[in-house]
């Protein structure tokens, strides 16, 4: 503790260097935080889902859809309690600038078979009667300023024209992970205005058991294997999780940026701890004919390098922490329950004190080898 | 009895391939309570032989004793708290560290210590009156006059009462006021304080003020007259 006015002193030297220094490295590492938190986040929504819901998607691919007469054939499979579905809406509000997911969802089904959309029982009333209404997320409130009872119109990108729904309710996640950023409408609204098509994006149907699912899911494709549009079915955990998979190489990418970033500034505070300890050779002389040893030479570079690192981290880790935390951010709803964990700070701490090892280490080792006459020659 | 006890010394540089022998069986002994000066012509050693007492560099041969301690044949981890304890140094310029103040620079040989903070304030507020700069205390070195620069550093040399001070050319960049000053301030150490004092100088109103004056030519040590 008596050293630290002295490393306080050495890093008042070049203030600007030492502020700018410690600036990259809290910057590096706020970027880190940030990208390693869109790689959790992912995760973590490929995790989300009950073990008892299914969902049914054409064989082809998620963006054929579906019979709507499926809907009873479905009921009918052994196993099967309960059967919603929604369609991708792709709505686009005034300029498209905040972009928000929409659906069209069978609304009774769909918020029985999704309890996480909690919904104040008015609220749920009033939508249910009136299908041209829609529900949102609470999230959506802020962000345009809406309210309760207002109208508002969405351009059709995939449906076309102009949908003007009332906003009758305001859904409250049960879970983080679940997206607070969504309009949903009544899918027969949907089906009415595009005539009677008859189509489903996509089924969500509830089993009696997890234990079942394998089974269900495989006597659903046995059913429509020679229809029409044949299904794929998996539980709804691996339904989100092959959404994960298809981000898998964006979160390669993440973490490589991630870790070059790192790696950059590595480079830039070795340097300037470099400068730093050339430009003090002859002090470092004059410490060592005081009588400082090589060892405390050591501790006391290390320290330096410590605290610009661990200043950085704690100011790029906790800033994302705080800045992530207090704007609610889920990057317009790609990425809810968007947090900065425990595990990425620990990465991030980790991180840092590699960074002060690796930075203060060759000055620190210069410091304490330093020959002593030699260095007093060059300044005297 | 001696405070240094320099015997049979050798000490020899390799610069590329040339050998250049600086002492070949230099003996010296310095009583303690003693001042003396060290002078002669540049490159003549004197301030190896400096480097050598305070354990800053080895000889070749031949051994170096400081205050009963075999100086020669201590390893470097040995050396810096010895040296802590026993040697207080002052450079020609100067060599306080621009980022501390007066007091903190003074303070720095004390950090070494067991001391507490209050005991190292006292120390340092002492040595800092002892050489006139009690008002200057919270000035940078930037902020000090040359004559001044030099007596901070002597009070650092002083603060935590060594047994040998050494001094290479203390005056060779102060005008002839400050140098009186220092030169003035050296005797008072030796005189009322009893400090061990061994000076390197060029100058000989340096060499006035000690009560012993060495001649160093090509390693050889001659008593002046």
């Amino acid at each position: 503790m008596k050293y630290f006015p002295l490393v306080l002193a050495n890093l008042g030297r070049h203030k600007r260097r030492t502020f700018l220094t410690i600036a990259s490295v809290a910057l590096a590492l706020f970027l880190f935080a940030s990208l390693r938190t869109v790689v959790t986040t992912i995760g973590l929504a490929a995790q989300f889902g009950s073990a008892r819901r299914l969902v049914v998607t054409n064989a082809t691919g998620i963006v054929f859809p579906l019979p709507l007469s499926y809907a009873n054939r479905l009921r009918a499979v052994p196993g099967i309690e309960a059967v919603s579905w929604a369609n991708w809406f792709g709505g686009r509000y005034g300029d498209g600038k905040r972009f928000f997911a929409n659906f069209a969802v069978d609304a009774e089904s769909y918020l029985a078979m999704y309890p996480e959309i909690v919904l104040p029982p008015e609220q749920r009333a009033a939508w249910l009667q009136d299908k041209s209404s829609a529900i949102i997320g609470r999230r959506l409130l802020d962000v345009f300023g809406w309210r309760l009872g207002q109208n508002v119109t969405l351009q059709g990108t995939i449906f076309a024209g102009d949908w003007t729904f009332t906003i009758l309710g305001v859904y409250t996640p049960s879970d983080a992970v679940l997206n607070d950023d969504m309009l949903l409408f009544h899918h027969a609204l949907l089906d009415e205005r595009i005539g009677r098509a008859g189509i489903a994006g996509w089924y969500v149907v509830e089993i009696d058991h997890p234990d079942h699912a394998a089974a269900i899911a495989k006597a659903i494709d046995d059913l429509f294997r020679n229809s029409s549009a044949p299904t794929k079915t998996g539980t709804e955990q691996a339904f989100n999780a092959s959404f994960a998979t298809m981000w898998g190489n964006v979160s390669l990418l993440m973490n490589t940026i991630g870790m070059a970033v790192v790696f950059a500034i590595l480079l830039v505070t070795a340097n300037a701890m470099m400068m730093s300890a050339r430009e003090r050779t002859g002090e470092v002389a004059v410490l060592k004919t005081i009588g400082f040893t090589d060892r405390r030479l050591f501790g006391l570079v290390m320290l330096e390098a410590g605290f610009i690192t661990l200043t950085g981290a704690a100011l790029g880790l906790g800033g994302a922490k705080l800045f992530y935390k207090g704007t609610n951010f889920n990057a317009a709803g790609f990425l809810p329950g968007f947090d900065v964990t425990g595990g990425t700070l620990a990465v991030g701490a980790a991180i840092a004190l590699l960074l002060m090892i690796a930075s203060g280490l060759f000055p620190a080792l210069r410091a304490a080898r330093l020959p002593v006459v030699e260095a007093l020659r060059r300044v005297e | 009895m001696a405070l240094v006890e320099i015997r049979d010394l050798y000490k020899a540089f390799q610069r590329d391939s040339q050998r250049i022998d600086v002492f070949t069986g230099l003996s010296l002994d310095v009583p303690e309570g003693s001042f003396t000066a060290l002078m002669g012509p540049s490159g003549s050693g004197k301030s190896t032989l400096l480097n050598l007492i305070a354990g800053l560099d080895k000889p070749t041969s031949g051994t170096v004793r400081v205050a009963g301690a075999e100086v020669s044949a201590m390893s470097p981890t040995a050396l810096a708290p010895w040296r802590s304890r026993h040697i207080g140094f002052v450079f020609q310029q100067f060599n306080l560290l621009p980022v501390l103040t007066a007091y903190q620079n003074v303070e720095l040989p004390l950090l070494l210590t067991r001391l507490s903070k209050k005991e190292r304030d006292e120390r340092v507020r002492i040595a800092l009156g002892v050489v006139g700069l009690d008002d200057r205390m919270r000035h940078y070195p930037r902020q000090l006059s040359g004559g001044q620069e030099q007596r901070t550093a002597i009070a650092r040399a002083i603060v935590a009462d060594p047994t040998l001070i050494l001094l290479d050319e203390p005056t060779g960049q102060l005008d002839a006021k400050s140098s009186q000053e220092v030169l003035v301030l050296l005797q008072r150490l030796n005189a009322e304080f009893g400090k061990t004092i061994v000076i390197v100088t060029h100058d000989a109103h340096a060499a006035d003020r000690a009560k012993t004056v060495l001649h160093l030519e090509k390693g050889v040590l001659e008593a002046a007259p």
